[in-house]
């Protein structure tokens, strides 16, 4: 019988997150059909919040967030600020990495999202590299990856995996499964359905869970976070999810069967938290509706903020490359 | 001062690295306990000098012996990773291209990886192509990363030390065929700067640019030459990025011809981007058409015989050499 952790702050915390995220990319869509607004290939995590918010919502400050190209959700669960988050996006100068990084190259190192990469299953070495760092400095922290189901194909996630194991690296491998690598459907390009079963094979916990119940999600992150955080090794987590839009915007999804669509609609991770939360009584509709209208006004403030801050200058076209550049 | 091999003076460095920081520690396949017993091993003994925490043996996996020197040294460690041969260094390179040389550009600025990968390189010991392979053209036309590549037990231990303390990721090449090569090494912490290619012999007519074991057949050539009366400046390039431009041109503009030789392939080999260098900014200078020695557009073969021909010898310098001069 696993453990509930779940009191009704919290509960209040992990929707305002996730609707947060929800109107925070929701805006993106809309910006981005806009000409010129949004430059760079914008890719979303609509309906898969529950992962993000439930998985980030269970960790400490000190431990380390390694994310991939949808990477919106897993930096507002962890407080990002919220307007150099949008500028950034916009690829402005007064985005958190200067306009360098744009939607895909996120990396706010202030909030321990140490880093995001975008090479479809680079995440997971670059966290057996944190994690290493946290085991030899004996640190407190630990290192959670999150990966799809489409990186799991990747060599180099065996690699992470198989690395882990053998140095018990506090590391938690979080496989956001959305059902979809590209326009590929999982029975399409994965040999087994339930990549957690994988954990197996480097000797390390592996479990599922419901990845649209966000208090399930919440639940399982703190077991597998206390297990790596103990000192026993790595951990997989598999949540499963659905990707309700395309890979990127610029994806129509016309190989998408929209009886399927429609199916995960109904599960949406807000809509059914937004439920159990009227039923249970910890939130009135008024209250709800209070809550999403601020969502509503921080974003638009973020995009007021992105707006007014220009693109960055030629001058920092060429900086940053290395820490000592060569004099010549 | 005191007599070292080359793989000695990287031992030392490695050591007096581990010593001075405790933040640097050790990794690759065979680094603790590796399958050759030999003192001119760079990782030699530093298991039992440092133990396991600090000197770990990987699994067989260059993805992730790169993935974790560039997540650890996000988070303030220098690791310092070995990748066996140099064509290996193709299963580790997305973690050096695509991460160590474009996450710090692309956090601008925030991040800064200061790790440092040995790899060894070399052609002449018959394991063919999959084992020799000689790739710095690709690493130095990667952004963010720098490679050096030392040819003197002297430089393997002051540019490895460098190397290991630089902010920035570092590529360091050693020829295998040095391993044993003899040579006076400063005792200490000594340190080589980057960038800084180094005079070996001053000459008037022909400036001659070489880097790791090509040095040594560009010597075996200066005597043939020198018969000649053909008199050839020749410099040790040490680094590859940063490149000390400054001491090529100089050069040549002193002596008005150029001759570039390296063991990797000529065809889009690092001579080509020196070639290009003089030829935009010290063309007036130029007495006679920039030469390259390299290796020709084939694999590394293994027979000895296709060897010969892959590797330049002092008598590829010396007509090179001859060309430019047009004698």
């Amino acid at each position: 019988m696993k453990k509930n952790q779940i009191v009704p702050n919290l509960q209040i915390r992990l929707y305002k997150s996730m609707i947060l995220t929800r109107k925070f990319e929701e805006k993106i869509v809309a910006l981005s059909q806009e000409p010129d607004r949004m430059p760079g290939m914008q890719i979303l995590a609509n309906g898969q919040e529950a992962v993000a918010t439930g998985i980030v919502s269970a960790l400490k400050p000190e431990d380390v967030i390694i994310s991939n190209h949808r990477s919106h959700g897993h930096l507002l669960a962890r407080g990002t600020d919220l307007n150099s988050l949008m500028a950034e996006i916009m690829v402005k100068d007064k985005g958190v990495n200067g306009g360098k990084a744009g939607t895909l190259h996120l990396s706010v190192p202030d909030v321990n999202v140490l880093m995001t990469s975008t090479v479809v299953g680079a995440g997971p070495p670059l966290a057996i590299g944190a994690a290493f760092a946290q085991q030899y400095k004996r640190a407190k922290g630990i290192t959670v990856v999150f990966f799809g189901d489409g990186a799991a194909a990747e060599g180099s996630v065996h690699e992470a995996m198989n690395l882990a194991g053998v140095w018990k690296l506090p590391l938690l491998f979080v496989c956001e499964n959305n059902c979809w690598a590209g326009a590929q459907r999982l029975e399409e390009h994965c040999a087994t359905q339930h990549i957690f079963q994988r954990a197996k094979g480097y000797d390390m916990p592996g479990q599922n869970v419901d990845g649209n119940d966000v208090e399930a999600v919440y639940n399982l992150a703190v077991e597998l976070v206390e297990y790596c955080r103990s000192g026993k090794g790595p951990a997989l987590m598999e949540a499963l999810t659905y990707r309700m839009r395309g890979h990127g915007e610029q994806d129509r999804q016309h190989y998408v069967d929209l009886r399927e669509l429609a199916i995960w609609k109904a599960k949406c991770p807000i809509r059914r938290y937004r439920q159990k939360l009227l039923n249970d009584g910890v939130l009135n509709q008024a209250q709800i509706k209070t809550i999403d209208q601020d969502a509503e006004t921080r974003v638009s403030a973020a995009v007021a903020f992105g707006d007014e801050s220009p693109y960055p200058g030629p001058e920092t076209a060429l900086t940053d490359v290395f820490v000592q550049p060569p004099s010549a | 001062m005191s007599q070292k091999t080359f793989g000695q003076a990287l031992n030392e460095a490695l050591t007096i690295s581990m010593e001075t920081d405790e933040n640097v520690f050790i990794a690759g396949e065979g680094v603790g306990v590796s399958i050759h017993q030999d003192s001119n091993m760079a990782t030699y003994d530093l298991l039992k000098k440092f133990g396991p925490r600090r000197v770990k043996d990987t699994p067989v996996s260059e993805a992730a012996i790169a993935g974790l020197a560039v997540g650890a040294s996000c988070m303030g460690l220098r690791p310092v990773v070995e990748i066996m041969f140099f064509p290996f260094i193709t299963l580790a390179s997305d973690m050096l291209v695509n991460h160590a040389g474009k996450l710090r550009y692309m956090s601008g600025g925030k991040s800064s990886f200061p790790l440092t990968v040995r790899v060894k390189a070399g052609v002449g010991f018959g394991a063919g192509s999959q084992h020799s392979h000689n790739l710095e053209s690709w690493i130095a036309h990667s952004p963010g990363l720098k490679i050096v590549w030392p040819s003197t037990p002297e430089d393997a231990k002051g540019l490895l030390l460098t190397a290991i303390f630089d902010p920035d990721p570092v590529i360091v090449v050693e020829d295998m065929m040095l391993y044993r090569m003899l040579g006076e090494v400063q005792t200490g912490d000594i340190r080589t700067p980057l960038g800084k290619a180094r005079m070996v012999s001053p000459g008037s007519d022909c400036t001659i640019v070489a880097y790791g074991v090509a040095l040594y057949t560009v010597m075996k050539a200066l005597n043939p030459l020198s018969e000649q009366g053909i008199s050839c400046e020749v410099i040790d390039l040490r680094s590859l990025v940063p490149l000390d431009k400054a001491c090529i041109l100089d050069s040549v503009r002193k002596t008005g011809r150029l001759v570039v030789v390296h063991e990797a392939n000529r065809f889009c080999g690092f001579g080509a981007e020196l070639a290009a260098m003089v030829a935009e900014e010290a063309f007036e200078a130029l007495k006679g058409p920039v030469k390259r020695v390299g290796a020709p557009q084939i694999p590394v073969p293994t027979a000895p015989t296709h060897e010969k021909i892959f590797k330049p010898g002092p008598e590829d310098v010396v007509l090179a050499v001859r060309e430019t001069m047009k004698k």
